[in-house]
């Protein structure tokens, strides 16, 4: 057991090491604390096969518990980004690629992550319908209203408005980008994707300094 | 046409019998619609023209045969015409002076003929005619109050068809009858609906403000203002009941100053003059014989020439004070203050109504608000300390503002609670201001201001026409409330597009709710909503209604808390907005009482000074910036000047003071000159160095910096080490050449004092003197605002302590723009220019100079000023004018009753005045004739009555004044027996060589009389003497010498007598 746990950690370095160096703001030892992270996560998934990862389910509740995100559609989106090469599960490069923008991302890194997960369909442009789908529960609906979506079609425009420079009634990246350059409020302008600054903290403080002292 | 001469036609009410269409406007109108309507209808209605009148309209004319032409019979004065009925009745006939007219085709006619005279014409058929459209169609169609049943009856007859012809023109008459009927009314009820409908109160009012026009003087407006009964009815007339009927209210008699008492009445209608009511009882005196006026003050400015000229004054000295307290306000918010209690809470939340009558109230001429002049010199903190009395009572309206405001919160949050949602974080627990140092609630340092507590609420306008920006700001704030984070940040964001800067959107904002859940958004946790309320907050809160507003919600305290936050931008964007909202006592007062002033304070601990820096530290910087902001609005209350030091602000100042960027250090500066009104914070200035750094700003190019750096040494330069320092950092040539900066008023006013302040070091004159300062100076003598003039005058007093200045002044043609600064009102100018021409006239050449414009005059006049400062610094200045005015003894008798006013001024309390004026009596007292007058005004006893001061100033001067007014007739004795000796031998103890002099002198003029020398004697004079005639001082030595000589050589002559 002692063999097998001081070679898993030899391995553990060695991937970290490379890790470190692909992604830009975690040094090595922040990198070997995420993996160990990853593998305490993935914990005893019954079969471990090469490739695998983190599935859809596991790595919502991490979002929903550690990260306190609540809405499911853009947590799977939040899934969908992480997990770049689409096999439905999130690697351990994939998580540490992730978390960097996640939790340390600069503002353009952001800008580009907030634009892939509210790109719905992936066509590059954030139109109409996908606004509405993503904005449709943010307004607490009065039942004496006739039309219950009528304020949400008015965010949408009022958001077009704010953001669609080009006026071709879809927000391009172009456009995604000026807008929230100007205000970066609008960084998570269809819903929370990216964790706030007391639980990055807390997550930190978890995964660095805990596990370590492990 | 009957209803509207019946009820709209004002008919003379007076006399009986056939009335009479007075010549008002209305009438007027009436009668013009009328004429057009008659002169129009036999060619627009030909055939009803036609209709024969059932019965003629008579009247009497005065038309003759003469204006009648083809058409018509004319037989001598009698005229027929060619027009007759089908029974051969001619349709018109004239038997001067009395018409008849059957048609309306005839009518018109006549209106043609009669030209010029058609409209007198008209009236004079409508006199005798009171109800024409019955003679017109039959008495069954008189006009009948309410019902009018005429056209139904037609109706009928129609429908029974006999006549049918005749009775058809017969409707179509009557319908246009009553069609020009309802147009007269119609317009006649615009005419009546502008006028003015007088009440007893209304007349009440007026007549009160009148009689308080009326005052002695030549100011004054009116003689007097009576109403000719006293007996005021219940329903507040006082005319006689049978008056009251025709809607009169009182009868005045009105003296104005340059014309005829005016006899008026007041009546519903509006004032008139009337024949002269005196007494009750004669009938024809109630008649009116003047236009009828909107109410008294347009009928008195119409009669009243003088009145009109002085009521205009009076209104534009009112309203003209606006404007200028509003420049004031940049810099010198706390103007109001001292004279003006704290006014509650309460107050302010009375409705528009309310606020609308008081504004009211103001802006009557001749309201009490009294102008005072150059506030400035109270704000600096250089003036007398202020009002106890005015400290209490702002301890008691605190007290009950305190109170209110509690209840009020209470309320507010409660109301809140309802409306907001569930399932939001809401923040409504009920925040229990106070419980924070008792003592700390009460009592606001005088020193600092209140803004626009009056005009906090000025929205009179409807709802009728608001702007579309209301309504979509309207969705926005409901968007706000019902959405969840998302939501809200798409929603503050798109807010942030309107122009915040505009009082619509923001007043908008607050009148549909959404200054609540700004502030609500404050309390919750999610930071992007905080920023982005803030952002919206922080330039909506530039308003001033909106800062109470918030400051009403608690949002202050929120914002303090953010102060915490360890989010930069969020600490930022609360200070900017605490910064906003702290503009007013209140608000300062919550800051400091809620830990405001020391986190703010912290936010100041940065490091500025590295020149690239990192984006985070330019965080720091900006959040370093914003709390100096803040703490520069809190600064404006004393207490919580204290309160930054005490949190440690003062070494982080000094800090930041030596930042590069100048819009971290406006702020910075600001704050610092705001707080060098304590004296812990000039000391602070001085020993933490910040002089060099506050010298090196004077250099920059900002001139608000400039100003604010200029007013810091000007509060500081008070104290004579500072003054050194600012000559040692070589800022005394920075000040002179902001001189040229003659535009910026308020630059100007600071740099003038800082020199004025600076020049109290004759080093630093001597400086000054090298940058030909006196020269800039004296040519700003004319034009300037007071503020300016106060600080240049003062500057140029401290200068010409100098000889060479004194000449310098003059050559530049400066005595004559100061001798015509005597004339002014300004206190504090006063005394400044009072020293100015006293130092001045200390040269031969200025005095004559002076002389020659009667200065020495309009010196004399100011020792009547109210303010002992101005009397005192006036006596100073004659002193030197007398020394060198040539025949100065014919002059000063010249001034009638001037010696009597100088003398009386000893009765003050005041010891510089009595200390000055002693001063000048010992130069007055130089000629014999003077000293004659004056003794005879009573003088001696007086100054007598002075000796026992342990003043040393009054002492050396009082003792001169007792030497110079020994020499007449027996006041040496006189001085002896009022028991002035004694304590002038007490004098010789004291520490001030100074007095010593002009009390040895004194005694010497005494010892001439023997017994004064045993009184000397007895108190020990000799061996204090004799001490004195070793001293270096020759005029001290023989005069000590003098009195022992005298003192020595009675004990001799008593040797002599007793032994000898």
């Amino acid at each position: 057991m002692a063999e097998m746990s001081a070679m898993n950690r030899k391995l553990i370095q060695n991937l970290a090491e490379t890790l470190s160096k692909q992604v830009k703001h975690f040094n090595k030892t922040e990198a070997e604390c995420l993996i160990r992270l990853f593998n305490g996560l993935l914990g005893d998934q019954s079969d471990r096969r090469v490739g695998n990862g983190l599935d859809r389910g596991k790595f919502r509740n991490i979002l929903h518990n550690t990260f306190g995100m609540t809405d499911d559609m853009i947590m799977d989106r939040v899934f969908r980004a992480f997990d770049k090469d689409n096999d439905s599960y999130v690697s351990v490069k994939e998580w540490i690629e992730g978390l960097s923008i996640f939790l340390r991302g600069t503002l353009d890194e952001k800008i580009k992550y907030c634009f892939d997960v509210y790109d719905l369909n992936g066509d590059g442009y954030i139109s109409r319908e996908e606004m509405f789908h993503m904005l449709k529960n943010s307004l607490i609906r009065q039942p004496t209203e006739e039309d219950p979506d009528e304020g949400i079609k008015d965010l949408v425009e009022i958001t077009l408005k704010k953001m669609d420079h080009d006026h071709d009634s879809r927000l391009s990246y172009a456009d995604f980008e000026k807008a929230v350059r100007d205000e970066n409020l609008l960084l998570e302008a269809f819903g929370t994707c990216l964790p706030d600054a007391k639980s990055i903290l807390a997550f930190e403080q978890h995964a660095f300094q805990d596990t370590l002292e492990r | 046409m009957g209803v509207a001469l019946t009820r709209a036609a004002q008919w003379t009410t007076a006399s009986s019998g056939t009335g009479k269409l007075e010549i008002t406007p209305v009438n007027e109108s009436l009668l013009k619609e009328i004429l057009e309507f008659v002169e129009q209808f036999s060619s627009r209605h030909p055939q009803e023209a036609k209709h024969v009148f059932k019965e003629p309209l008579q009247w009497t004319t005065s038309l003759e045969a003469s204006d009648f032409k083809t058409e018509y019979d004319i037989s001598g004065p009698t005229v027929k015409s060619h027009e007759t009925d089908k029974d051969g009745h001619p349709m018109l006939q004239l038997t001067p002076p009395s018409i008849s007219v059957h048609s309306f085709s005839q009518l018109s006619k006549i209106v043609q003929l009669a030209t010029d005279k058609r409209l007198k014409e008209v009236r004079a058929c409508l006199e005798a005619n009171r109800d024409p459209v019955a003679k017109m169609l039959g008495p069954s169609f008189a006009t009948v109050e309410g019902e009018d049943s005429s056209v139904l009856r037609l109706l009928e007859k129609v429908k029974e068809g006999d006549q049918a012809k005749e009775t058809e023109i017969k409707v179509k008459l009557i319908i246009l009858l009553q069609q020009l009927d309802t147009q007269l009314l119609s317009n006649s009820l615009k005419l009546i609906s502008q006028e003015v409908r007088l009440s007893p109160a209304a007349v009440k009012n007026d007549v009160e403000l009148l009689k308080s026009f009326c005052s002695e003087g030549e100011k004054r407006v009116l003689t007097s203002v009576q109403y000719t009964s006293d007996y005021e009815f219940t329903n507040g007339c006082r005319t006689p009941p049978w008056r009251q009927v025709h809607g009169e209210i009182c009868y005045l008699v009105i003296k104005p100053c340059d014309t005829q008492p005016l006899h008026i009445t007041c009546s519903t209608a509006g004032v008139f003059l009337n024949g002269g009511i005196r007494q009750e009882g004669e009938e024809n005196s109630y008649d009116r014989t003047s236009d009828v006026y909107k109410d008294l003050v347009t009928l008195l400015k119409s009669k009243s020439p003088h009145f009109a000229e002085n009521i205009n004054k009076q209104d534009f000295a009112v309203q003209e004070e606006l404007p200028t307290q509003k420049v004031q306000h940049v810099e010198l918010v706390d103007a109001e203050e001292q004279g003006q209690p704290q006014r509650s809470y309460e107050h302010q939340e009375k409705n528009v109504h309310e606020k609308a009558r008081q504004q009211l109230v103001q802006n009557k001429p001749g309201g009490k608000k009294k102008l005072e002049p150059s506030l400035k010199w109270k704000n600096l903190g250089l003036a007398s300390p202020y009002d106890e009395a005015d400290d209490k009572k702002s301890k008691k309206n605190a007290v009950s503002e305190r109170f209110a405001e509690t209840q009020e919160k209470m309320q507010k949050k409660a109301d809140f609670s309802v409306s907001s949602l569930p399932g939001r974080q809401s923040s409504d627990k009920t925040k229990t201001p106070g419980g924070v140092g008792g003592a700390d609630d009460f009592s606001e340092s005088s020193s600092e201001s209140e803004e626009d507590e009056e005009q906090s609420e000025r929205r009179t306008e409807s709802n009728t026409d608001l702007p579309s920006e209301y309504w979509q700001i309207q969705k926005l704030v409901k968007y706000l409330k019902g959405g969840n984070q998302t939501a809200t940040v798409i929603a503050l964001c798109s807010m942030r597009d309107f122009n915040l800067a505009q009082e619509t959107c923001q007043l908008a904002i607050r009148d549909v709710g959404g200054l609540e859940v700004l502030i609500n958004l404050l309390d919750t946790e999610e930071i992007k909503c905080k920023i982005g309320s803030l952002k919206i907050l922080k330039e909506i809160s530039r308003n001033s209604q909106i800062r109470r507003a918030i400051a009403d919600l608690g949002g202050l305290q929120t914002m303090v808390k953010i102060l915490d936050s360890p989010d930069k931008d969020l600490k930022y964007l609360a200070a900017e907005t605490i910064a906003n909202v702290a503009k007013f006592r209140r608000a300062r007062r919550t800051v400091r009482q809620h830990g405001g002033i020391k986190r703010l304070v912290e936010l100041l601990d940065c490091v500025p000074d590295s020149a690239a820096l990192t984006e985070e530290q330019e965080k720091d910087v900006e959040v370093a910036r914003c709390g100096a902001l803040a703490l520069w609005s809190c600064s404006k209350s004393t207490r919580n000047k204290e309160a930054i030091r005490k949190a440690g602000g003062i070494p982080l100042l000094a800090r930041l003071l030596k930042s590069p960027h100048e819009n971290m250090l406006i702020p910075v500066v600001g704050t610092l000159q705001e707080c060098a009104s304590e004296r812990s914070y000039r000391i602070a200035i001085q020993t933490e160095g910040m002089i060099e750094d506050l010298v090196k700003n004077l250099n920059c190019d900002n001139h608000e910096l400039q100003m604010h750096c200029a007013s810091a040494i000007f509060k500081c330069a008070e104290d004579k080490r500072t003054r050194d320092l600012v000559r040692q950092c070589e800022g005394l040539q920075p000040l002179v050449t902001l001189l040229s900066q003659a535009d910026n008023k308020q630059l100007l006013a600071a740099t003038t004092g800082a020199i004025w302040k600076c020049s109290i070091s004759m080093e630093n004159v001597a400086k000054f003197q090298d940058y030909k300062a006196l020269e800039t100076l004296v040519g700003l003598l004319t034009d300037q605002p007071e503020e300016v003039l106060v600080n240049v005058v003062g500057a140029l007093g401290e200068g010409a302590q100098k000889p060479a200045n004194r000449a310098t002044i003059r050559k530049c043609g400066g005595i004559q723009p100061l001798v015509n600064l005597l004339t002014g009102t300004n206190q504090a100018l006063l005394v400044n220019v009072t020293k100015a021409v006293g130092a001045c006239a200390t040269e031969l050449e200025n005095m004559t100079i002076i002389d020659r414009l009667d200065g020495v005059r309009l010196l004399w006049s100011l020792l009547k000023n109210q303010n002992p400062d101005v009397q005192a610094s006036a006596a100073w200045a004659i002193c030197p004018c007398i020394e060198n005015a040539k025949d100065s003894g014919e002059m000063v008798r010249s001034f009638v009753g001037g010696l009597e006013l100088i003398v009386n001024l000893l009765k003050s309390t005041n010891k510089e005045v009595l200390a000055s004026v002693c001063a000048a009596i010992a130069k007055i007292a130089k000629d014999e004739e003077n000293l004659a007058v004056i003794t005879d005004h009573g003088v001696v006893p007086m100054l007598a009555k002075l000796t026992n001061t342990t003043d040393d100033k009054l002492r050396r001067h009082l003792a001169e004044a007792i030497a110079r007014c020994c020499m007449w007739g027996s006041n040496r004795v006189l001085f002896g027996e009022a028991g002035a000796v004694a304590p002038l031998v007490r004098y010789l103890k004291s520490k001030d060589s100074s007095v010593h002099q002009a009390t040895a002198q004194a005694l010497f003029q005494l010892s001439k009389d023997p017994n004064n020398c045993i009184t000397m004697h007895d108190n020990g004079v000799v061996k204090l003497l004799l001490g004195m005639m070793g001293s270096t001082d020759e005029v001290l030595q023989e005069a000590a010498a003098g009195c022992v000589a005298n003192i020595r050589r009675l004990a001799l002559a008593n040797e002599k007598a007793r032994y000898g």
